[in-house]
Order: C-alpha cells, then sequence, then structure tokens
C-alpha cells in the first residue's frame, strides 16, 4: 500500500442560515485556504462530495468546479456522497502511483430546503420512499432499536454542544434542554443542526507529503463497506458496517486517543463506539462534532480533516475518522490516521 | 459579503404526475399480491424469506430463489417511533407510529405506519394487522397502515337497583342522623359491634342491648388511595379503620384534615359531622374523621376486647 497522508484541512465558519453564499462562494475560501497552506495551485485528482438534491439541481456540482479552476483541463471526479467518500475515491487514485496529490472537498447548503424531506429520496422509490419516511423518523426506529439510555444521550448533546461552542468553525447552541420529542424517542436536540458549510482536504503521498508538511497524518488504514439499504434487513441496534470497516483499517490494532465520529443523532454515538470498540476513555468529537455543526456532504470529510488536525498539530498520534452515508448508518468508512508510519516492508 | 436581505426566490424540484419505474419481476410480485390484498416475501438460497423481497441475499449478495411465501398479514412490532406532529408527507394525519414488524413467516421487517393512538399501546411484540385501502393499485401504500390486533374490549355494563338497608343498618343510620354512633353488645361475648347489628357473629345470638359509643376512636390501620372515588374529597385520599371508643369492632371511615402521608396506626380521631339541617339518613352526615390531637394510643390496649 501506498503512504497516503492528509498535508492540509480547511472548513468554513459553518451557519445555521443562508448566508446568502451560492456553494462555489462557500467553497472559495477553503479552497483556497489548502492552496496557500500547502503551496500547491495544480492537484494531481479532484474529487468532490454533494448532492444534487440539496439544491435541487441535476449535476449541481460541476458548478462548483468554478472554485477549483478546471481550466486547462483536470483530472476530476465526483461522488454523490459526503466529501469523505470523495476523499476514499481519490486515496484509491493515489494508489496508482502515477500522481502525489489529490485535492478533495465537500459542500452542501442543508438551509434552502427541508433536510428531512430531501432525505427520504434517497431512500428505495418502491418500499420506503412512497411512506414518506422522513429522516428523523427512521433515525427514531434506530434509536428504539438500541434502546439508548435517556441522561447518556443528553450528556452527549450537552458535551458536544459545549465543545462546539468552544469550536470556531462550529454553531453556537445551548445546552439541550426541554421534554418534547421530536418524533419519539428522539427529542429535537438529539438531532444535528441544519447548517451550510464546506470543507476541502489536501491528500500527498509519500514524501511529496513529507516535502508539503512537518508532520503529514497519514492514512495507515480505511474502508468502505456497507449494509442491506432496506431498514427491516438489518439489526438496527448494531453497526455490523461500520465494525466491520474499522476491523479492515485496523482501528484495534493500537491505542486511539481520539475519535471523530459522524454522529447525526445522538443515540449513534454508542452505536458507533461499540461497533469500533472504542472504550469510554477515547476522546470522541472534542470538535463537537455533527450535534454542533452538519453541513451536510462535508459533515464525513471534516471528521476525516478533524482527526487529522489533532495528528498535524501533535496533539494526537492515532486517531480515527467515521463517516457515514444512506439511513441508519447504512454504510461506513472508517480511517486511521497517525503521526508516524510503521515501515512498510515489515 | 451579502447584503442584509439577500435575494432569493422558491424553487420546485417535481415530476407532475410522478416518476414512471418500472419494478422487475421480484418487487413486481410482491406489488402485484398487495393489490390482491396478499403479503409475499421471497426465499433465500439459504431458505430465509424476505418480507418485502428483495433481488438478492443481502447477506451473501447471492439472487433469490424462484419461492413467494405468502406471510402474514398479521405480524409482530419489533421496533417503533411515535411522530406526534405528523408531516404533510406522512401516511396518517393524526399521530401515529413508524413500525419495524415482522410479519408472521417472515423473517425480515417491513417497515410501515402503525395508527396505534397513543404511543402507551406500544411495546415490542405488538401483534398488528394490515388496514387496506379502498381501492388497491399494486402500490406499498395499498395498507394504509397497520393496526393493532384486538385484545381486548370495552363492555358497558349498567344494570339499576333499588336497595333498602334492612333492620339493623336502619337503625344505626338513624343514630347517624342524630350525631350518634350506635353499637350492640352481645351479652354471650361481651362485646359491642360497631356499626349497631341484630345478631352476634362470634356467637349467633340475638343481639338485644343497643348502646351508644364515643364519636373519637383510634386508628387501627389505614390505606392511601391514589385513585379518584366519588365519595372521597380529593386524590390521594386515605380510608382507615377506625376503633370507636367504647366499641370492640373498627369501622372503616374517611381521614381528614391531614396530609395523607402523615396519617399513622394508633393516631386519635373524631367524627366530623355536618350540619344537623344537611343530615339524611346517611353515611355522608359524617364528613371524615379528623386529628384530635391527643397523644397516640397504644394499639394492643385499645384492640384487646373481641
Ligand atoms: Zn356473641
Amino acid at each position: 500500500m501506498r503512504e497516503v497522508a492528509v498535508v492540509a484541512f480547511a472548513q468554513t465558519v459553518h451557519t445555521g442560515h443562508d448566508t446568502g453564499l451560492a456553494e462555489p462562494e462557500l467553497l472559495l475560501p477553503v479552497i483556497d485556504e489548502v492552496k496557500r497552506a500547502t503551496g500547491l495551485k495544480r492537484f494531481g485528482f479532484t474529487c468532490s462530495g454533494s448532492c444534487d438534491y440539496l439544491a435541487g439541481a441535476p449535476f449541481s456540482f460541476v458548478s462548483a468546479l468554478d472554485a477549483v479552476g478546471a481550466w486547462p483541463p483536470i483530472s476530476e471526479s465526483h461522488v454523490e456522497m459526503d466529501g469523505a467518500f470523495a476523499l476514499y475515491e481519490a486515496w484509491v487514485r493515489l494508489q496508482h502511483g502515477d500522481i502525489d496529490t489529490a485535492l478533495v472537498y465537500g459542500f452542501g447548503k442543508s438551509s434552502m430546503s427541508d433536510i428531512r424531506e430531501i432525505m427520504t429520496l434517497q431512500l428505495d422509490p418502491y418500499y420506503l420512499a412512497p411512506l414518506g419516511l422522513d429522516q428523523v423518523s427512521y433515525a427514531a426506529l434506530q434509536a428504539c432499536a438500541v434502546n439508548a439510555d435517556r441522561p447518556a444521550l443528553d450528556e452527549i448533546v450537552r458535551r458536544s454542544r459545549a465543545d462546539g461552542r468552544a469550536n470556531p468553525h462550529a454553531l453556537d447552541l445551548p445546552d439541550p434542554s426541554g421534554e418534547e420529542f421530536e418524533v419519539e424517542p428522539l427529542r429535537p436536540y438529539d438531532v444535528a443542526p441544519v447548517t451550510d458549510g464546506a470543507a476541502a482536504v489536501v491528500l500527498a503521498a509519500g514524501d511529496r507529503a513529507r516535502e508539503l508538511t512537518g508532520r503529514p497524518a497519514w492514512i495507515t488504514g480505511i474502508a468502505h463497506r456497507a449494509e442491506p439499504h432496506y431498514l427491516g434487513m438489518r439489526d438496527l441496534s448494531r453497526s455490523v458496517s461500520t465494525a466491520e470497516a474499522g476491523r479492515a483499517a485496523g482501528v484495534g490494532k493500537g491505542p486511539v486517543d481520539v475519535a471523530e465520529l459522524h454522529t447525526q443523532f445522538s443515540h449513534e454515538e454508542p452505536i458507533l463506539r461499540a461497533a469500533l470498540g472504542l472504550s469510554g476513555e477515547v476522546t470522541v468529537n472534542p470538535s463537537g462534532g455533527p450535534l454542533a455543526a452538519n453541513p451536510v456532504m462535508a459533515t464525513g470529510l471534516i471528521r476525516v480533516g478533524e482527526a487529522a488536525r489533532r495528528i498535524l498539530d501533535g496533539s494526537a498520534a492515532r486517531a480515527v475518522a467515521h463517516a457515514t452515508s444512506g439511513p441508519c448508518l447504512q454504510q461506513n468508512l472508517v480511517a486511521v490516521l497517525e503521526g508516524a508510519v510503521l515501515d512498510q516492508s515489515l | 459579503m451579502p447584503s442584509e436581505e439577500s435575494p432569493a426566490a422558491i424553487h420546485v424540484l417535481e415530476f407532475p404526475g410522478g416518476y414512471t419505474r418500472t419494478t422487475g419481476p421480484v418487487i413486481g410480485r410482491f406489488l402485484t399480491e398487495l393489490r390482491d390484498r396478499r403479503l409475499v416475501g421471497v426465499r433465500t438460497a439459504g431458505g430465509r424469506v424476505l418480507v418485502p423481497p428483495l433481488e438478492y441475499d443481502p447477506d451473501t449478495g447471492e439472487p433469490v430463489t424462484d419461492d413467494y411465501v405468502e406471510v402474514g398479514p398479521a405480524g409482530t412490532v419489533q421496533a417503533w417511533a411515535w411522530v406526534g406532529s405528523p408531516r404533510p408527507g406522512h401516511p396518517l394525519d393524526r399521530p401515529f407510529a413508524w413500525a419495524l414488524i415482522k410479519l408472521d413467516g417472515a423473517d425480515t421487517a417491513l417497515v410501515h405506519a402503525l395508527d396505534a393512538g397513543s404511543p402507551k399501546a406500544l411495546r415490542p411484540g405488538l401483534r398488528v394487522r394490515p388496514r387496506w385501502r379502498a381501492a388497491t393499485t399494486g402500490h406499498i401504500t395499498d395498507i394504509e397502515c397497520f393496526v393493532p390486533e384486538v385484545t381486548s374490549l370495552v363492555a358497558p355494563v349498567r344494570a339499576e337497583y333499588r336497595v333498602t338497608p334492612g333492620r339493623a343498618l336502619t337503625r344505626f343510620l338513624e343514630g347517624v342522623r342524630d350525631g350518634r354512633f350506635l353499637g350492640g353488645r352481645c351479652a354471650e361475648c361481651d362485646a359491642v359491634y360497631v356499626p349497631y347489628r341484630v345478631s352476634c357473629p362470634a356467637c349467633g345470638s340475638v343481639v338485644e342491648e343497643e348502646v351508644e359509643v364515643a364519636d373519637t376512636g383510634t386508628v387501627t390501620t389505614y390505606a392511601i388511595n391514589n385513585l379518584p372515588d366519588p365519595r372521597a374529597p380529593e386524590v390521594p385520599f386515605v380510608s382507615a379503620y377506625v376503633l370507636l371508643d367504647g366499641a370492640d369492632t373498627p369501622m372503616i371511615a374517611l381521614i381528614g384534615g391531614i396530609p395523607a402521608h402523615e396519617v399513622r396506626q394508633g393516631m386519635r380521631v373524631r367524627a366530623v359531622w355536618v350540619p344537623p339541617e344537611e343530615r339524611t339518613l346517611s353515611m355522608t352526615n359524617v364528613k371524615w374523621f379528623e386529628p384530635t390531637g391527643e397523644p397516640d394510643a397504644d394499639l394492643d390496649d385499645s384492640i384487646g376486647g373481641a
């Protein structure tokens, strides 16, 4: 496996409302920031993650290329998923060996529409979408299946929002309060907030990574696994695909200092902790996580970026990043990032 | 920087008349049977029955067999989410639940709406059945929703009676009307029964001697009642056995004028009578018993008699 590292990461100051910027305008500053951080103007490969249904327009990622500068033509691709999955494609592309750098970005403005309705459109069109099953409702089914402990969920939200208030990129949200349900057993604060934002990551391979930064965040393992789409075919109380991806990425091969998990609902944290075998000692989502800022289609990429940031600044030696897509944690990507790579020949 | 008021326009994404999709043979079979109000699953090579049917076994990725199995229509609820405020796209416009329902004969769960009335009605293992739409078209919404199976019914019962209190009770109530508690002494047993009675329950003798006892007494035991009762002042209320001074058997009565949790065995109490002009031939002449403020009695001494 070729050594590949995160060498730069940037994200917007996310907002809970539409600031009037179009998607390429949201993206420009973060792409500019990673270009300045690395000194790179062109990349061997560019890959983005976004969702046409968020903008309500086909091929909406094409207009976002305005922020990249695609002339003369660049080698470019897109996933209709979170930017974390674009990062996976870029990592695979770098494994080919003929290029050394890649730019990855993700962006979304969930303020433009009703995200709960939009996420219904991702469900299968025969059995689930026609029921009008919305995003919070299917998450609530999972929260029931996991029989989540209410004080534990409250503490997860309280901790996430407090960490988010300390993160200049996340939203400023108050401590959770109120007894009403959004969809029982989920309360409104168990649901990640509506957020607009974008993020960008630069990957580099081998010595190129060492040239670009003093302490690259090496991706020592990365894997992506999927489960059946239909909710009733799965045991919703567990995340089998996260566990398999975590095993394939080698999460258990060493101590984990910090984990950034793509938890869009509070009950997902205990499910993911169990799937990844993270003890109570492991610091989860010190950035505040998605419960403090959820720029859809960038949120997963931000998990990779936040985990990498702690390697890049030397505050962690080994970090885990997780990203998800599909209803009720249907498919999951897990990456292990480390400050030092073991000799690959050993 | 955006101006104070950014220009905005409403943009709608819609396929007028709907988006036509082909179903393929597996999903098509399920929807065709659904139109005929039958529920079918498909068997995998491993023998599991998938409901609703998929083209492949989610565990192995192998194609499923051609064996379609009728399942349900009843099933068992595995998990649910209660929707207190339905959204415009939801199947019901009143509060309902989303449920994972394992239909009888299936190995996987179907997701659908459940019209259960209240979240209190939901529990794992709840048995449910589909409620079909009047016109079925071969669509998952041919099932309007699921509803709980019938496991209980409400049967109204009302019958009228004309009762008379009998000789002994009439005599007792006459006493209560006059603000007195009457008992009967059994000469054989030397025991005073309150309320008044005409025969001794212990030895069977005819009770010949009428005695008046005090309207003060001692609480021998009590219960705190948390269910409303039309005869009680409020909830919680205390019903107690009060051994009136001079009696050998305690009488049931309400206790009032004191918080429920402060009532105790041995507490000294006195009857609170309604004003004489309001009295009738009824126990309601005694509003309740309330504490006298005397020191508690020793129950062993006061219950000695009978
Ligand atoms: Zn007798």
